[in-house]
């Protein structure tokens, strides 16, 4: 018959302990666990995996040099982070004020351009001295504090900030 | 403890009769030949265990899939091994049906009372060919892409309706989002149904009829 042989009778031996049936029971069971294990332990961690990541990188961002901003004026800046989440790269915008009150390069207020009350991006108006938000009308003051309006606190700040020996206003984000 | 608990499950599903009727019934004769059906049921099994787990990761957009794909590949702590297997398991998949089709079809076992056995067999070939076919596409890189192309092209080359089966399995004239889109509905939803539902009642024909027997030479 060539190709299709028929198996080795099946009779236990007997001078075997083990019979036959028993044999395959026992050697398919740890077989089929050691596959089992095998296979569910790399799936249960591949299945959490972004658990064990971490978080989005934070890193310092050069905003501006502190010899283009001018004492008592605040300077607009904006910045755009891109977040990789898995395959996908998502930007996002950022925006601020640095503004220089006096004349060593460290005091700075870095305000945030992001509205207290419900996150609309505030605009220096320069005739009025005054930041104010287009969405709901609120009013800020230079320094960032609440003149009118209904945000519930002041203006944030970039916090920590630091300027590097090239002059280079940079901000922790 | 376990054996009472035992005892209050067998009561009532009668797991000693399911055990004899499926794992403990008699074989005309012990053969390797004769287990390329269940090798291939484990294959089957392997394929939906780590099929499901792709698709914690794979997105089925022109725009993602590829980068989806990767990310598993690098970045996904033991996504090249799910990934891996469910490659190289679609292959021996398509292999070990089609060497079992041999084997049924030289001992000649697709003959009475088995012939729906048979039947329902070419349709889970079929099934798992179409399984590779659409599986094939969801990389979406150049080679899916163009052996996509050309298989789509091959089905509307079929007299007058030909053109009609082709945006059907493109969803379109073109190649497209909507392609990928309904390659991957089948490869996940439609097509692994149906082959469950078939393999079902072509296990429990072969649990009902038994194996045949081994022709013998005044066969």
């Amino acid at each position: 018959m060539g190709v299709f042989r028929g198996g080795p009778e099946g009779a236990a031996v007997a001078d075997h302990d083990v019979s036959r049936r028993d044999f395959i029971k026992v050697t398919t069971t740890i077989v089929g666990g050691a596959i089992a294990a095998g296979l569910g332990v790399p799936a249960i961690v591949y299945q959490l995996d972004p658990a064990f990541k971490a978080g989005a990188k934070e890193g310092w961002v050069p905003v501006g040099k502190v010899a283009d901003m001018q004492i008592g004026t605040p300077y607009p800046f904006f910045f755009t982070l891109v977040q990789v989440n898995g395959w996908e790269r998502t930007s996002t915008g950022h925006g601020g004020f640095a503004l220089r009150q006096s004349e060593d390069p460290n005091d700075i207020l870095v305000l945030n351009s992001r509205c207290t009350h419900l996150a609309c991006t505030v605009n220096w108006d320069a005739e009025a001295q005054e930041y104010i938000c287009p969405c709901h009308d609120a009013v800020f003051s230079k320094e960032g504090a609440v003149l009118s309006g209904p945000p519930p606190r002041p203006l944030d700040q970039y916090s920590p900030f630091r300027v590097t020996d090239a002059g280079e206003l940079e901000v922790f984000f | 403890m376990w054996k009472r608990i035992y005892e209050w499950l067998d009561e009532r599903l009668d797991l000693r009769g399911l055990y004899k009727n499926t794992l403990d019934r008699p074989e005309p004769k012990g053969n390797w030949w004769n287990t390329l059906g269940s090798a291939t049921l484990f294959l089957f099994i392997v394929q939906v265990a780590t099929g499901i787990f792709l698709a914690t990761y794979y997105t089925p957009s022109p725009d993602h899939a590829y980068d989806s794909i990767t990310y598993i590949m690098t970045d996904v702590r033991f996504g090249w091994l799910i990934r891996g297997i469910h490659h190289w398991a679609a292959t021996l998949m398509v292999i070990l049906v089609f060497v079992h089709m041999v084997r049924v079809f030289a001992t000649a076992s697709f003959k009475y009372p088995r012939e729906l056995t048979w039947l329902i067999g070419m349709g889970l070939l079929l099934l798992t060919f179409l399984m590779g076919f659409t599986g094939y596409l969801l990389p979406w890189t150049q080679r899916s892409y163009w052996a996509t192309t050309v298989g789509t092209q091959i089905a509307g080359t079929v007299p007058f309706i030909g053109p009609f089966i082709l945006k059907v399995l493109r969803g379109g004239t073109d190649l497209s989002a909507l392609t990928l889109q309904r390659f991957f509905s089948a490869h996940i939803w439609m097509l692994p149904v149906a082959l469950g539902a078939l393999i079902a009642v072509h296990i429990y024909l072969i649990a009902r009829q038994g194996e045949s027997y081994w022709p013998r030479k005044e066969d």
